[in-house]
């Protein structure tokens, strides 16, 4: 057992990848990453290739940079690599013609997964990898883990023989984050693969100017083609390479591949033909269909280019009679997908050859299936075959899903199984993000895979959401390796695990549960009473499944172990107790072990603390029995606010909310990507365990809470006395404190109780104490079970209270603006977020007028990934218009914004002044000459447009109708541009560069999180000295990037530096001035973050702390203050008072540090300190300079008048 | 020249100069100049068990099970060879040990039995010629007593003494009742020595944010005097080692320390603020007013002025409060 590994796909291939190159070069896209932070992490501990050196890995801006650098470092004569997908594929092809080009050999191993189009998706399927084909590269297909880690090896040595670079490819999430036991390949094998003679050649070819030769030419007319043609005779070779190279890897390994492989029935009349994970769901099927006598057979394409018909023709069995070619993509406007095309024409020329093949040329029907990773199971192959067996079969169809539409989609029987489940032992765990399922899970997996003879797969499913995060586990394991490339099935698992009683509520976990499955519930309630507490329709499917119940108070034991709330190994234990998979005391033997592999000599206390936890598990694990008489009353929380929904959110985002997406027809989905705002508030995720609660007597309405609570789940109302007259009796009112609003008038601050994420930031910020009692403030924590009914009701009635007229707010203090309605809740954030507070306070101050760019990345993903957004709209409907281009493009994306805005805006000037005689003069001049400086300037701008608008339907000429078109853009526009650091520092920093020089009165947001959040944490230039981060895993040895300096440079632009947690007045003061210079305005806002390695209930602190050390100096520079002769810059943080340490020992991205490179550590901390106060007094040096006008004209008067020195 | 040796801990030393517990045992360099300028062991940084703690605990959150999203198996590069904060302790021991000539006395903080015997044994595995327990317990539940808070660290010195061969030594806090008997029973059950007093971080308050903050402040000579009582007492009823840590920052203070009594004079906020300079130059002075008073060795002066000894032996007992109120009398042109 020795050389088996129980690994995920992305692993499998970076090892291979990584022992057989010299450079790589990397980017983060999902979900190829891992295999980029394996490499990174690989070279930092010093790990060799099969040569015996380090290679060097090396982060790009983009991978676009990536390719390139592969490109230069190919050129130079090393082995190089690099990992991508979608979008990041699409940056390298203009590279990969080139090294196709120059018969280059190289591989990029691609993790498949789908282009963005109508929307942007991270799952897997072929489009990105079709839109390579004519690059030149070969395309190497892998099914499985197993097969991912062998190709890479084959597709390494026969671009070393063959010289045609190779796009190895695999099914983003399906294989590369599918964790399965496979056979290693070890070095010699792949040291006789790569036989030095090639890695020679490689280098002979190489450019050196000891032997210099000219490549990259430009070529005429003349001899392009002719040239392009020389290289045909290795195109026809390739295939016959790679064979051979499979040859070699099966004699090495016993595990042989071929150009095409066939299995099945050797006289099938029925064929798939199919490339990908899908293939391995087809083999199951076949080889189940075949048991039943079916003739039937699978064709698995490997080499898809250079395509090699003849073999594919040989490998179909000569009894074939129809084909169903399935392709994991879609050309939309072609007459079919790209596979079946090829494998179309292949037949149809060999139909008209001299010898053909078939005696009667096989019908050939294509079809598409599991676009961005949907669901491809035994019973749409099932279906997929029936299809060939009706007189006239659907020509074009798609499975598994229901077109309703265009009819294409081919139905299939939900309840066919292959013999695969009865073989397999299922098992299904819902947990959350943050409790530890996943990783105790793929734990599980390991010890199962390494300590037993049993075959092991987990795929783990993930909610988009960040905070409360829903993760389902499937696991399986069996005797036989497992094929089966689909999530399990209804009525599959014969465990079931939920590990948060918060699904009860939510979720049908019992729909996995084979017939007499164990179910385990982590809950606090007592066995002799949890079963009154279950959900009527859970007791029904208990009774008729004859479910066996266990439950565990997990917390409980995981508190009293010592392990305060981490339950991963109290779950684990109770799956091995319970599952029968091993004998127990077996089970329990290599989970302890697992545990010392796992903390080994780090963490021996933290292993006792499992050890104990392990055994204390055993003992408070108890079975329920299962009555079989049952309650019959519904527990469910009634839906409240579903009921005010539209239809469109009744039809489409609430069952999406419930999970119930897969089911929903064609017909219900808008045909362009576009949906309806404010829907983040249907979701109600009842996260919080406590929420704020607050105390009026302390309270001094200062609306810190407001400010910075994440998921704006605290609010503010002012409003008229009699208003308050019908609340509810626990809602709390009271008395304004400012002389700023009416008298009489009321305050209330309010909590969204089931929205609210308990993240206790708001309580954190309470400056207010009970003068007798200092751990009392204004707002305190309080749990919320028992509050949730009360707080729901008071949050309907607080709803209902009309906003605050915008127009007589004073927006530039705390409480004056946190009075404004934020458009931008509940978002699906961390808990703790530290950049949704600025998001929130750019929607509360200019929210009604806001067009928003948003680069890819978390804000897009809390901001736009379905089901719900967070952006939504006042009272008025108007709201922040909201959209995500792409990741590299967003600041070029907004200027697009501003361009149209001001230009549709002019051409409404211009049809204005073309009707001023209809519309009246008057009219027509207070609409061109308005002073929309102002809220309530905007506000009557709003009103003399809607007056126009009225005034031109009654008109109702062509030209009014024109005009009636573009009137509305005579209303002043925000156009935001939002997006992280790796869009603003690296992979966007060329557009941001540009936008910033072009002058255009657009607003950039940096939410600044000095790291690749959304993709797990990888470094780019805002990552400071001395931190520690996933691609910088030796810590990150340069300064970070100044991009306030950057932006300065220009003199006019607008620019801030804040911090909201240090100085949330100076955050509020540049919002302001940002959006009110006419210019290009760009934030960057210090964002502390998960990836830093703290918790996030200390966002403030460490802000703060990140300030008064001089890592983050506030800073703002207002080029208007230069017409005033003054200095636009401004430092308005003061000197480092505190060692940068003081910051950085709370952050584990820095203290990892000491720990792996105790040396580095101390020098970049030292470095650091010195980076901050140098910086620091550069800046203020800046700030005090006189003007460069004013000491030109100084040096101009002082030299003029020694001139006249003389003369005197 | 004086002979200026004597014993700690059992360990003979050249000189009663010994750097104690504080930050610069963290730094190699730092303590091969202490050496050099004449220190005669180290008492390394304190290993506190709360600490060692807190390390797993981080590591676990955020490495060893961080939190997952679909794109983010973690936020943070985890790789295993990673040291944690106990290992790179141990390895400092080592490393000391493996460069310095003098003794290393490893310190402990301790919170749970298990921690102070499990962590004590790695300490002697890893070299240490002697464990200072620095026991520090704030005794602040009104349901403890104090005989039950002395019974609690006179047990877990029985369990480390069990469990380690190399001497042990206790630092305590000021705060105990009937000092000499602690010091009695510690002495039976083992101890080889006794440093006084612990000097930790002080909690204050903020007035700005009305919130509690950590301080710390270094000592001045002015500190000296409560544990130079203290050993003065005991070094009449106890025949173990007595250290004086705590203001120690001129030669003065380090004599008067031997004078009342101690084996040893700790230092740290004298080597914080002046580095081994201040070390050579104490042991300059030292020597100075030995030979100026024609003293042979330390070992004759070491308690000549302890209570046991002392022309006044009442002095080190009495409140004394009068009479240094006596003492003051206001400058000339005071209203009094």
């Amino acid at each position: 057992m020795n050389n088996m590994l129980t690994i995920d796909g992305n692993e499998a291939v970076a090892n291979v990848a990584y022992r057989v190159s010299e450079v790589i070069a990397i980017y983060p896209i999902t979900p190829s990453s891992g295999m980029g932070e394996l490499s990174d992490e690989w070279a930092a501990q010093g790990k060799t290739n099969v040569w015996g050196c380090i290679p060097r890995v090396v982060e790009l801006q983009s991978e676009g940079g990536a390719a390139g650098t592969v490109h230069g470092a190919l050129q130079a004569g090393s082995l190089a690599t690099t990992f991508t997908a979608s979008q990041g594929l699409l940056l390298m092809i203009p590279n990969m013609y080139k090294i196709a080009g120059e018969l280059t050999p190289t591989v990029f191993h691609v993790a498949a997964r789908a282009v963005a189009t109508h929307a942007l998706s991270i799952f897997g399927d072929h489009s990105d990898v079709m839109a390579t084909r004519g690059t030149g590269f070969a395309l190497l297909a892998s099914n499985s883990v197993q097969e991912a880690q062998d190709m890479a090896a084959i597709a390494s040595a026969a671009t070393l023989a063959g010289r045609l670079p190779v796009l190895h490819f695999f099914d983003g999430f399906r294989t590369s984050h599918e964790v399965a036991k496979i056979k290693a390949v070890g070095d010699e094998v792949l040291r006789k693969m790569l036989p030095q003679e090639l890695v020679a050649a490689q280098r002979h070819r190489a450019l050196s100017p000891e032997h210099p030769v000219l490549r990259g030419s430009s070529q005429n007319p003349d001899v392009f083609f002719q040239a392009h043609e020389a290289q045909n005779p290795w195109f026809d070779a390739f295939p016959g390479i790679v064979q051979q190279a499979m040859d070699q890897f099966g004699e090495a390994t016993g595990r042989h591949y071929k150009l095409f492989d066939y299995v099945g029935a050797p006289d099938a009349e029925r064929v798939i033909v199919m490339m990908g994970s899908g293939a391995e769901t087809a083999q199951e099927t076949v080889e189940h269909m075949n048991r039943q006598g079916e003739k039937v057979g699978l064709l698995m394409v490997r080499l898809y280019r250079p395509w090699a018909p003849e073999a594919l023709l040989a490998a179909l069995p000569a009894t074939t009679r129809a084909i169903s070619v399935l392709d994991r993509c879609k050309e939309p406007g072609a007459d079919g997908e790209p596979l079946f095309k090829d494998v179309m024409v292949a037949l149809a020329e060999n139909a008209a050859s001299d010898s053909p093949r078939f005696a009667v040329l096989p019908k050939v029907v294509a079809g598409r299936y599991g676009l961005a990773s949907k669901e491809f199971n035994p019973a749409m192959v099932f279906a997929v075959f029936f299809g060939l067996t009706v007189a006239f079969p659907k020509r074009r169809f798609t499975v598994g899903i229901n077109d309703d539409v265009t009819h294409l989609s081919l139905p299939y029987d939900p309840a066919f199984r292959t013999d695969a489940v009865r073989e397999t032992f299922g098992a299904v765990f819902y947990g959350l993000g943050s409790d530890g399922t996943v990783s105790a899970n793929k734990n599980s997996i390991k010890i199962i895979g390494d300590e037993t003879e049993l075959y092991a797969q987990g795929y783990f499913v993930y909610d988009s959401k960040k905070s409360g995060a829903m993760t389902v586990s499937h696991l399986r394991f069996g005797p036989q390796p497992i094929r089966s490339t689909y999530l399990t099935g209804e009525g599959d698992a014969k465990f079931v695990a939920c590990h948060q009683p918060l699904f009860l509520e939510t979720h049908d976990l019992l729909a996995h549960a084979a017939p007499g499955a164990v179910f385990l519930l982590n809950t606090p309630v007592p066995a002799d009473q949890v079963w009154a507490t279950l959900p009527a329709a859970m007791q029904r499917q208990m009774v008729a499944k004859r479910i066996r119940f266990y439950v565990i108070d997990a917390y409980q034991v995981a508190l009293e172990a010592d392990m305060g709330r981490r339950i991963n190994t109290v779950m684990q234990t109770c799956f091995f107790a319970i599952s029968g998979i091993l004998p127990q005391d077996e089970a329990i033997a290599a989970i302890k072990h697992a545990v010392e592999k796992t903390y080994g000599r780090k963490g021996r206390r933290i292993a006792e603390l499992n050890y104990r936890a392990i055994d204390k598990t055993l003992v408070c694990l108890h079975e329920v029995p299962v009555p079989a008489e049952f309650a019959a009353t519904d527990i469910r929380v009634p839906e409240r606010t579903a009921q005010q929904a539209s239809e469109f959110v009744r039809k489409l985002t609430l069952p999406l909310i419930a999970g119930k997406g897969d089911s929903l027809p064609v017909s219900l989905f808008p045909v362009d990507g576009t949906f309806p705002t404010g829907t983040a508030k249907y979701e109600k995720r009842n996260l919080a365990l406590q929420i704020p609660v607050l105390e009026t007597d302390l309270c001094t309405q200062c609306g810190k809470c407001v400010f910075v609570c994440p998921h704006s789940a605290i609010r503010a109302k002012a409003y008229p006395a009699e208003l308050g007259e019908a609340a509810p009796q626990s809602f709390k009112q009271m008395a304004i404190r400012s002389k700023d609003y009416p008298a009489g008038w009321k305050m209330s601050y309010q909590v969204a109780p089931e929205d609210c994420t308990g993240c206790t930031l708001c309580v954190e910020v309470c400056p207010i104490r009970d003068k007798s009692n200092a751990s009392r403030k204004a707002l305190n924590m309080a749990e919320q079970p028992p509050l949730r009914v009360q707080e729901a009701e008071n949050w309907d009635f607080f709803l209902k209270l009309p906003d605050y007229d915008r127009t007589v707010a004073k927006r530039n203090t705390i409480p004056g603006s946190m009075l404004l309605q934020p458009m931008f809740e509940f978002s699906g954030a961390c808990v703790g977020c530290g950049e949704t507070p600025y998001i929130r306070l750019a929607t509360q101050l200019f929210g009604d007028r806001m067009l928003v760019a948003n680069a890819t990345g978390c804000s897009s993903i809390y901001g736009g990934n379905l089901p719900t957004t967070p952006y939504t709209t006042d009272a008025n409907g108007r709201g922040p218009a909201w959209s995500n281009s792409l990741f590299e493009d967003n600041a070029e994306f907004g200027l697009g914004m501003r361009l149209a805005t001001d230009n549709l805006a002019e051409a409404a000037r211009v049809q204005l002044r073309a009707m001023a005689l209809e519309i009246g003069d008057a009219q027509v001049q207070a609409l061109l000459n308005a002073d929309q400086r102002t809220e309530a300037g905007i506000q009557e701008q709003r009103a003399r447009v809607s007056q126009l608008q009225a005034k031109l339907s009654s008109i109702a000429t062509p030209a009014a109708d024109r005009l009636a078109a573009v009137a509305e853009y005579l209303i002043r526009r925000s156009v935001w541009i939002i997006g992280g650091d790796g869009w603003a520092y690296d992979i966007g920093f060329g557009g941001l560069d540009h936008v910033l020089s072009s002058g255009e009165d657009v607003n950039i947001l940096v939410l600044d999180t000095e790291v690749y959040s959304n993709t797990g944490g990888q470094n780019s230039k805002a990552t400071p000295r001395g931190a520690v981060a996933k691609f910088a895993a030796g810590g990150k040895p340069n300064r970070k990037k100044d991009l306030a300096r950057i932006a300065m440079d220009y003199e006019n632009v607008y620019v801030a530096q804040v911090a909201y947690g240090a100085k949330d007045v100076h955050t509020l003061k540049a919002f302001i001035e940002a959006e009110s210079y006419p210019g290009v305005s760009i934030i960057i806002a210090y964002s502390p973050c998960i990836a830093h390695g703290v918790d996030l209930s200390n966002n403030h602190r460490q802000q703060d702390l990140a300030v008064k050390s001089g890592h983050w100096p506030l800073l703002r520079y207002d080029p208007r203050q230069r017409d005033l002769g003054k200095n636009p810059l401004s430092v308005d943080s003061a000197a480092p008072s505190i060692p940068f340490s003081d910051f950085a020992r709370n952050e584990a991205r820095f203290t990892v540090l000491e720990r792996l490179r105790p040396d580095a550590s101390v020098h970049f901390m030292t470095q650091a300190g010195k980076d901050a106060r140098l910086r620091h007094q550069e800046y203020v040096e800046l700030s005090e300079m006189l003007l460069p006008e004013t000491a030109i004209d100084e040096k101009a008067s002082e030299a003029a008048d020694k001139k006249e020195t003389p003369d005197a | 020249m004086p002979d200026l040796s004597t014993t700690y801990l059992g360990l003979p030393l050249k000189n009663p100069l010994v750097p104690s517990s504080s930050p610069l045992s963290h730094d190699l360099d730092a303590i091969l100049h202490l050496e050099d300028a004449g220190a005669a062991a180290i008492v390394m940084h304190s290993l506190f068990e709360e600490d060692v703690r807190h390390d797993e605990q981080m590591i676990d959150r955020f490495l060893v099970h961080p939190e997952t999203f679909g794109e983010a198996a973690g936020h943070l590069p985890f790789g295993h060879d990673y040291q944690s904060r106990l290992d790179s302790y141990l390895e400092q021991i080592q490393r000391l040990k493996s460069r310095l000539a003098i003794p290393v006395v490893a310190s402990l903080n301790g919170s749970s039995l298990s921690g102070w015997v499990e962590l004590g044994k790695e300490m002697q595995a890893a070299g240490a010629d002697a464990l200072e327990l620095n026991a520090w317990y704030m005794p602040s539940d009104p349901k403890v007593s104090g005989e039950a808070i002395e019974d609690h660290h006179i047990s877990l010195l029985q369990e480390l003494k069990t469990a380690v061969t190399i001497p042990v030594g206790m630092k305590l806090s000021p705060f105990f009742s009937s000092l000499p008997h602690f010091v009695h029973q510690a002495e039976t059950s083992g101890a080889a020595g006794i440093s006084l007093f612990n000097r930790f971080f002080q909690p204050d308050i903020d007035l700005e944010t009305l919130s509690i903050v950590d301080r710390v402040q270094l000592s001045s000579s002015a500190d000296t005097l409560l544990a130079m009582r203290w050993i003065a007492i005991l070094r009449g009823s106890t025949s173990i080692s007595l250290a004086a840590t705590g203001g120690v920052h001129t030669a003065e203070d380090a004599l008067k320390m031997l004078l009342a009594g101690a084996d040893v004079v700790h230092l740290a906020s004298a080597l914080l603020k002046r580095g081994p300079q201040a070390l050579s130059e104490m042991l300059v002075g030292i020597t100075r007013w030995l030979e100026e008073r024609e003293y042979v060795s330390v070992a004759q002066l070491k308690g000549s002025l302890s209570q046991q000894n002392s022309p006044n032996p009442s002095a080190f007992a009495r409140a004394a409060y009068l009479h240094a109120l006596d003492s003051f009398t206001p400058p000339d042109g005071v209203r009094y």
